[in-house]
């Protein structure tokens, strides 16, 4: 089976489907132009997907997905093509050429996620959508509300019996272990880029120990525990013990605002971690202690009322302090905060339960080294370019929240539109 | 109004004039990693994230005063964390020097005396005579303590004579480099450059 794709330079093309990319794809399509929404990952969705709950109105990111998913489903105009990244791109505004490599999900699109392949196979592998905190089955659905809805069988199954009897388990013959990758040549008008950030790797925080000290752990997988269907459940357990952590520190400027790490600010480390502290009294009432070490709070208009909110809560404690190392506790386990508080040079030795890294924001996509004409800025997000008809979208552009990832996809669209609307002029 | 009185009353200008890298402590954001990354930090009297507040602060004489920055060791440590890259083990040593300089420096700390017989020591022949310094340092304190020391170390001195590492031929006269004239010239010509400089701007 091949993938069929038509494009012309009448064409969009968005690359990347988190909440930037798909907003992108919805506003274009729904002017009436011809969207492609590529996504690498077997869903689209992207890092909003993997969060437990939104700041500041503190509601589920499913639901506003649902809601975007729908709006696609729906439009006639988006095609989306997951499991797909683009590794060419040759011509110029209003006349791309894109070459797209596409990778095999061995299931084809007569699946109807109904989970006997999974309940067939025994093979596990680290899940990606929890981080690596648990596993999941090597024939899967990425996570509940994926779009498409339809399984993937992980490649390293492939050859293997497990194959074989997930093959076998399907009863609508959506399985495909012939499937190919693919390359297509395409042609479009304009290019958005809405490929997002990753995470920041903590490993490289030496001081910080989240290599050597389980119960260090990231403020990504701290948005997974929370999930109640996530890998624990939704209960905050410690790494090396199972214990529920009620004594929580966070570590701001993780990585960010250091010339070690992340020169830039990640900007939105603040907001999460304030909303994360609100997440210990959602658990466990007055029992919930938080402690918030950071260089100064950066919760810029609206979001100060979120923040003056979190500081009148007795339970949250704010440390003006860039914690210098993590040692350990050998007899509880507990990571131990050292350093010096600002606000009068006091020097500390804390213990925690738990200590949340508020890690950075950075490119997911490494352009600088890719063979595409894009500029960026010394932190590696896509910088404008007059002359270009490639745009960046979200956190491709900046680290940046939902709601502005949102207005920068949307500013995106328009320009992407003009680029075609003068291009169908000038050929009228 | 003189010149050095002007700048009392911003003690910021004065030390970016005329401390040694004295400009980066603009540029620090009070994030308190070099203070708690300093093996020495408990003994400080003021850790250096503090000190540059004070300096900022127009804190002038607590600040050339302070024992703090003769306790730095020169461990690097604070330089390789600090999120904003100040050179801050080099603004330590600056600012200690520049008290110094002023005479305002604490008169009795044991790190003062050791840089002082360092120096002296060093300067006389292009090399440190390590012989001599060591029993310079040894009754630094008078002679008795100098004997007591001397006896606690005699085990290591007959070892590092044994392995070559130190002769007692180095207490008559010793090892040098080439020119020691020409080196003590380019210094007091090194020393005279420096005061003229502070003279114009401090
Ligand atoms: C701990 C934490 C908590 C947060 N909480 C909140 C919150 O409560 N409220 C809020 O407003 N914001 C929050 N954010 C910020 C929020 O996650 C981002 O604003 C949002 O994810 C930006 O969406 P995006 O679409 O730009 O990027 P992403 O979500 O990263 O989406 C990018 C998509 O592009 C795909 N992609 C990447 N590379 C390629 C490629 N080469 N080819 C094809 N596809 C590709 C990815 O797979 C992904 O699906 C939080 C961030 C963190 C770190």
């Amino acid at each position: 089976m091949t993938t069929e794709i038509v494009a012309t330079n009448q064409t969009i093309l968005v690359v990347g489907g988190g909440i930037s990319g798909m907003t992108a794809a919805i506003e274009a399509a729904e002017c009436g132009k011809q969207v492609i929404l590529l996504e690498k990952n077997p869903s689209i969705g992207g890092r909003v997907a993997q969060l437990y709950k939104y700041f500041p109105k503190l509601c589920f990111p499913t639901c506003g997905m649902e809601i975007n998913t729908r709006r696609i489903k729906m439009n006639r105009n988006v095609r989306v093509v997951t499991m797909a990244e683009v590794t060419k791109v040759t011509g110029k505004k209003g006349d791309y050429s894109v070459e797209i490599n596409i990778s095999p999900r061995y299931v084809n699109e007569n699946c109807t996620a109904c989970g006997d392949c999974s309940n067939a196979v025994s093979g596990e592998f680290a899940n990606e959508h929890n981080y690596g905190l648990n596993k999941r089955k090597g024939a899967y659905l990425p996570f509940a509300m994926a779009y498409p809805q339809r399984y993937v069988l992980d490649p390293a199954m492939i050859g293997t019996d497990d194959a074989a009897k997930a093959k076998e388990a399907c009863k609508y013959n959506a399985i495909d272990l012939e499937m190919q990758a693919q390359t297509l040549q395409l042609k479009v008008g304009a290019i958005i880029w809405a490929t997002g950030w990753q995470p920041y790797d903590a490993n490289k925080i030496r001081p910080y120990a989240y290599d050597r000290n389980p119960n260090v752990i990231t403020s990504v997988e701290l948005e997974r525990m929370m999930d109640p269907f996530g890998p624990t459940g939704g209960k905050i357990l410690r790494p090396s013990d199972g214990k529920e952590a009620k004594d929580i520190a966070f570590i701001q400027c993780a990585g960010s605002r250091d010339h070690n790490y992340l020169k830039h600010c990640s900007r939105i480390c603040c907001m999460a971690s304030l909303k994360q502290t609100t997440y210990l009294r959602e658990r466990y009432g007055n029992e919930g202690k938080a402690t918030v070490y950071y260089i100064d709070i950066r919760a810029i208009d609206r979001f100060e009322d979120f923040y003056l909110k979190v500081r009148k809560d007795d339970n949250i404690n704010f440390i003006k302090s860039k914690v210098a190392n993590i040692t350990l506790d050998k007899e509880t386990g507990n990571p131990v905060l050292n350093g010096v508080n600002t606000e009068g040079y006091h020097r500390y030795s804390n213990p925690h339960e738990l200590v949340v890294l508020a890690v950075g924001m950075q490119p997911s996509v490494d352009f600088a080294n890719l063979s595409i004409d894009i500029s960026v800025n010394e932190h590696g997000f896509i910088e404008a370019d007059e002359e270009s008809g490639m745009f960046a979208a979200g956190c491709a552009a900046d680290a940046l929240d939902v709601n502005r990832a949102v207005q920068s996809a949307t500013a995106s669209t328009l320009r992407a539109i003009q680029v075609i609307n003068q291009l169908s002029a000038a050929e009228a | 109004m003189t010149a050095t009185e002007k700048y009392r009353n911003n003690f910021l200008q004065e030390v970016i004039a005329n401390v040694e890298e004295g400009e980066w402590v603009r540029m620090c954001m009070q994030c308190g990693v070099c203070s708690g990354s300093c093996p020495l930090g408990p003994h400080w009297e003021h850790p250096p994230q503090e000190i540059f507040m004070m300096i900022r602060a127009n804190k002038r004489q607590e600040v050339l005063s302070s024992s703090s920055m003769w306790y730095c060791t020169s461990c690097y440590n604070c330089i390789a964390r600090c999120p904003r890259g100040l050179p801050i083990t080099h603004i330590m040593h600056g600012l200690a020097h520049y008290g110094r300089k002023l005479g305002v420096a604490p008169k009795e700390l044991p790190t003062i005396k050791f840089s002082m017989l360092f120096w002296e020591n060093l300067v006389q022949k292009g090399r440190v005579n390590e012989l001599k310094l060591g029993l310079r340092l040894y009754f630094m304190n008078g002679f008795m303590n100098g004997i007591k020391t001397a006896l606690k170390m005699q085990k290591i001195g007959l070892g590092m004579f044994l392995t070559k590492r130190m002769t007692p031929m180095e207490m008559l006269g010793g090892h040098g480099c080439k020119d020691a004239k020409g080196l003590q010239a380019i210094l007091k010509k090194a020393q005279q450059i420096e005061d003229a400089k502070t003279v114009k701007q401090g």
